[in-house]
């Protein structure tokens, strides 16, 4: 049972307002096209170019608004990229801190399971499917949950606004034709 | 300085996404499929609190203005929005809470990772042709607030003042967040008791 929404919404508040307050808003879609851009920079070299002003990239992705991105795929110690691996052992710690997840849960979530049975193969082609999808559309819209709806919102951002629109057009009639079950 | 702040703020988000269901699949297809909206009163709560502290800090002083980053508008954030709303669904899964799970040791969260850098990585790939299309191109003022921020870089929408119509707006999240039942419909009777 996840925390009372009352604590957990007060304390997920305190970090979005932390993070503004001490750097800038929280964001990680972008840092998958960063470790895109390790990956690629190491298996051929010219991807990323050090300039007299800066950074390029033969990718038009990573170069532009002046190569900000082709900085960071040259830089993996940087701000954006170190965060979202605090984030994911601090996810790891969390977990262990309440005892570990059960070997069951681990392998398919329990509302999967309740409506669409115990086969591992379903589940993961549906969640390697759905990551495609939601880092596609993150990136075309320059954001994703947390930089947008989150961040977004919480600076009475216009595109957040459009953002978390369109997200909820989409998730929840999705949602509702999937799940006819509760788990 | 900034990589210390990198992983404080880092350590406590991930932690802060784990403890409140947000990346486990069940609490996110719950909420979705409007059966269970606990997590929503928990998101709603965060984005008025994280808004309220904000907008008070910068009027008295405390908070940078210039820490705001607003991100641009265009048709293709809603387009996206759709696309991640889709998949956000299907997966229960988002980027932030899928890298979280993946640490926690769900395996189908690894499947979301591996499938998001591959999208990614085609994003990057289609990009000249987004850019071409037109649909990156600034709406309504590109990045802009609701209101207009005094001290900040960004142009408002209209001329109320930014700071206040963001606590306005933030106080509006947390009425709603309390306001909001847990659940729309009642329980079928039928059905096992949610954990």
């Amino acid at each position: 049972m996840p925390l009372n929404w009352k604590t957990g919404g007060l304390l997920l508040g305190l970090v979005f307002f932390a993070a503004v307050l001490l750097v800038k808003p929280i964001g990680v879609s972008t840092q998958f096209v960063i470790l895109d851009g390790i990956v690629a920079d190491a298996v051929s070299a010219d991807l990323v170019t050090k300039t007299e002003d800066g950074y390029s990239s033969t990718n038009a992705y990573l170069d532009k608004s002046g190569g900000k991105y082709a900085k960071s795929v040259a830089n993996p110690f940087n701000y954006g990229f170190i965060f979202v691996l605090a984030m994911a052992l601090g996810g790891f710690l969390s977990v262990i801190a309440r005892g570990g997840l059960s070997a069951r849960e681990r392998r398919i979530p329990a509302l999967w399971r309740a409506n669409f049975g115990d086969s591992p193969a379903k589940r993961y082609a549906a969640a390697f499917v759905g990551g495609f999808v939601v880092l596609y559309g993150a990136r075309l819209a320059g954001g994703c949950t947390s930089g947008h709806m989150m961040s977004g919102m919480m600076q009475t951002s216009l595109s957040g606004y459009i953002f978390a629109l369109g997200a909820f057009a989409a998730a929840v009639p999705v949602s509702l034709m999937l799940f006819k079950k509760e788990a | 300085m900034s990589i210390i702040l990198a992983i404080l703020i880092g350590l406590a988000f991930g932690i802060v996404l784990d403890r409140i269901g947000a990346s486990n699949p069940t609490w996110i297809g719950r909420m979705l499929s409007l059966k269970n909206l606990h997590l929503m009163k928990t998101i709603l709560l965060a984005i008025g609190t994280g808004s309220v502290l904000m907008f008070a800090g910068q009027m008295l002083g405390l908070v940078e203005v210039g820490h705001m980053s607003v991100k641009t508008a265009y048709a293709g954030v809603f387009l996206g929005g759709l696309l991640l709303g889709a998949g956000w669904a299907l997966s229960g899964y988002c980027p932030g809470t899928g890298v979280v799970a993946a640490a926690s040791g769900r395996r189908d969260a690894l499947f979301f990772v591996a499938g998001g850098l591959l999208g990614a990585a085609a994003y990057m790939v289609t990009y000249p042709a987004w850019k071409a299309s037109g649909l990156l191109d600034a709406i309504a003022g590109g990045k802009v607030t609701l209101g207009t921020v005094p001290g900040a870089r960004y142009d408002g929408l209209s001329a109320l003042p930014g700071d206040v119509l963001g606590i306005v707006l933030g106080l509006i999240f947390i009425a709603v967040a309390f306001a909001l039942p847990e659940r729309l419909s009642r329980e079928p009777a039928a059905m096992q008791p949610a954990e």
